[in-house]
């Protein structure tokens, strides 16, 4: 059984008013349990709209969503429970910080699913560690931390409630370069370990080449593709067409392929691709 | 070359940090010069400065001290702070925070309204300007119901239509999808070539980075080097210890370079890239 099932969803903004606004629509897809899929497609595509009805936060004009088998809009005074499920970090995470201490920030979704006090601690110590925060910085006041360790911050209250299924919009956007392989090879960790259920939304197609089993592809509020992360990135020229692209390294192999260079055009990594040269050249 | 922007010895600390040694300072004895005409990009980690200094450009920030000169104006000179902002347009990290009206194009018309342009010519330069951006299909849309990416195309259309000599531009691509950035870099270097206005972009994109004159790189408040793409980005070990990277293929070059084959020490895109490898084949062939 999937994990996460959308079936002939349609969302539309401001609905029965003048600026009314199709963000989604006829979108199915079904993801399964300990899958890690990334999220891409151009801006206003839909895709913060999409992980919002995942995680109940908007209801669907029309269609259902189904996590674990159920419909979560089934029983509409139980949806609180579906967060705990379904974590998510949003896009720009930080203005979600609001508590005295960053240690409160973390506590506040498990303390909101009614746990024992212990469990509290412990879950906010490992998830603090896990996204890399130092325990000193714990009794900081989350508005005296650096843009990157605000991200942080917030990205471990969700995983504080330990979700079965963690969404992230854009949780690296505005990140330094090492910041960012930081932040993603703690999210692959995580994952290693606790084998849960990764959607991972992201502009950086390089990012995403690396980490992902396989990806959704959002055009114009339809879903476009659904597919392995190889055969994605093997459709350079109709990702173009919808704002997206290759990763560099992708393009590099697939222009010195078409040059007569009898290379694997489809690596992801740039580790991939000089194996895959010195291969050649020796 | 003209200097447009001096930047001398200059030292900041915000409100309410206290100290006296470096760390607790944002900028730490700054000295820099942008020429008029040029595309420099500044890159550097998170928290070294890049925001603080792009302020100074336009005196949101002053200096605690040193002194700014903007095309020989001091930044510190109150009775000039009109022309100082326009000269100087600053496109700020976040669009949310610099979202004003209710309606697109009011939006992207009030800056134009500060300085005082009359509103036929307004009309017209809001046109162009969403156009510029791809946004003037959503001229009549309301701005915060606009996706992340379209909200800072719409912050940066605000800048154009006022016609600086200068913009600075603090991670205007940060939230956009591949093309969105293609088209944003296109915008700033046609503004560049075209009308010769001087570009300053903050970034974390080192793909965009290689496309400026000049890269300045900060590290805790200072600039650690500076240079040309291809004399900053064939430093690559310091780059990575000062928790930056290389474009992918800057990267591959260099692995490859590192085990012996011969090739070039910096190369700054795909096409270079390609280009070096296939020089590098057929030497092998003819050399059998
Ligand atoms: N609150 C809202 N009211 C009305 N329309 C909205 C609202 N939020 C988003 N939209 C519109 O819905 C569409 C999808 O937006 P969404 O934020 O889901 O896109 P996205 O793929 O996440 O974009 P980005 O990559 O820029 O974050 C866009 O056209 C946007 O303008
Ligand atoms: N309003 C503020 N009050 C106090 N300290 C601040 C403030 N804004 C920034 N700082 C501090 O000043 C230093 C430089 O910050 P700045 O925002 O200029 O960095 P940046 O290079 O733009 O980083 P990023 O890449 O994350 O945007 C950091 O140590 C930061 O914590
Ligand atoms: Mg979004
Ligand atoms: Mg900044």
């Amino acid at each position: 059984m999937s994990v996460v099932r959308a079936e002939n969803i349609r969302f539309v903004y401001g609905g029965g008013t003048s600026f009314e606004k199709t963000a989604l629509d006829d979108v199915n897809f079904e993801i399964e349990e300990g899958e890690f899929v990334g999220i891409i497609g151009h801006t206003g595509s839909g895709k913060s709209t999409l992980v919002q009805l995942l995680n109940g936060l908007i209801r669907p004009t029309e269609g259902k969503i189904y996590i674990n088998g159920k419909d979560i809009w089934e029983e509409p005074k139980k949806i609180r429970e579906v967060r705990f499920k379904v974590g998510m970090v949003f896009q720009y995470p930080e203005y979600q910080l609001f508590e005295e201490t960053v240690y409160k920030d973390i506590s506040f979704g498990p303390k909101n699913m009614g746990l024992e006090q212990d469990e509290i601690d412990k879950r906010v110590r490992s998830a603090a560690e896990f996204t890399g925060l130092r325990e000193d910085q714990l009794e900081s006041s989350p508005f005296e931390l650096s843009g990157g360790e605000k991200r942080r911050a917030a990205i471990a209250g969700v995983i504080a409630m330990d979700p079965d299924v963690l969404i992230l919009d854009e949780p690296t956007a505005g990140l330094d370069p090492l910041g960012r392989d930081a932040l993603l090879s703690q999210i692959v960790d995580y994952h290693k370990v606790r084998k849960n259920t990764v959607l991972l939304v992201s502009h950086s197609m390089e990012d995403i080449a690396r980490i992902a089993d396989r990806i959704l592809v959002m055009s114009k509020g339809k879903k476009w593709m659904l597919d392995t992360t190889h055969n994605v990135f093997s459709r350079g020229k109709e990702l173009e067409n919808i704002g997206l692209r290759v990763p560099q390294i992708t393009k590099i192999m697939m222009m010195l392929r078409q040059k007569g260079i009898n290379v694997d055009p489809t690596v992801l990594t740039v580790e991939q691709g000089f194996n895959e040269i010195v291969n050649y050249l020796s | 070359m003209e200097e447009f922007i001096e930047v001398k010895d200059v030292y900041f600390q915000y409100e309410g940090t206290e100290g006296e040694d470096s760390s607790a300072f944002a900028l730490n004895g700054v000295n820099m010069t942008i020429n008029k005409g040029e595309f420099v990009a500044i890159v550097g980690h998170n928290g070294s400065g890049k925001s603080t200094l792009a302020k100074h450009f336009n005196s949101i920030y002053l200096p605690t001290t040193g002194d700014i000169f903007v095309d020989g104006i001091n930044t510190k000179d109150d009775d000039r702070l009109f022309e100082i902002r326009k000269k100087v347009g600053l496109v700020l990290q976040n669009p949310d925070n610099q979202i004003v009206a209710g309606i697109v194009e009011e939006d992207v018309a009030f800056g134009c309204e500060n300085i005082g342009i009359p509103s036929k010519e307004i009309r017209i330069r809001v046109d162009n300007a969403l156009k510029a951006v791809d946004m003037y299909d959503y001229r009549t849309h309301s701005p915060d119901k606009l996706s992340g990416g379209q909200k800072q195309r719409i912050a940066i259309a605000g800048i154009i239509a006022m016609e600086p000599e200068c913009i600075v531009l603090d991670e205007p691509t940060a939230m956009l999808d591949p093309q969105g950035r293609d088209e944003v870099i296109h915008t700033i270097t046609e503004l560049n070539r075209n009308m010769g206005i001087t570009i300053i972009l903050i970034t974390h994109y080192m793909e965009e980075a290689v496309l400026a004159d000049r890269v300045i790189v900060m590290d805790s408040g200072n600039v650690l080097t500076s240079g040309t793409p291809k004399e900053v980005f064939a430093q690559v070990e310091l780059l990575k210890q000062r928790r930056l990277d290389v474009p992918q293929a800057t990267e591959l070059i260099y692995k490859l370079a590192g085990c012996g084959f011969e090739l070039p020490k910096c190369v700054l895109n795909e096409e270079e890239c390609v280009q070096a490898l296939i020089k590098y084949c057929s030497l092998q062939k003819k050399n059998g």
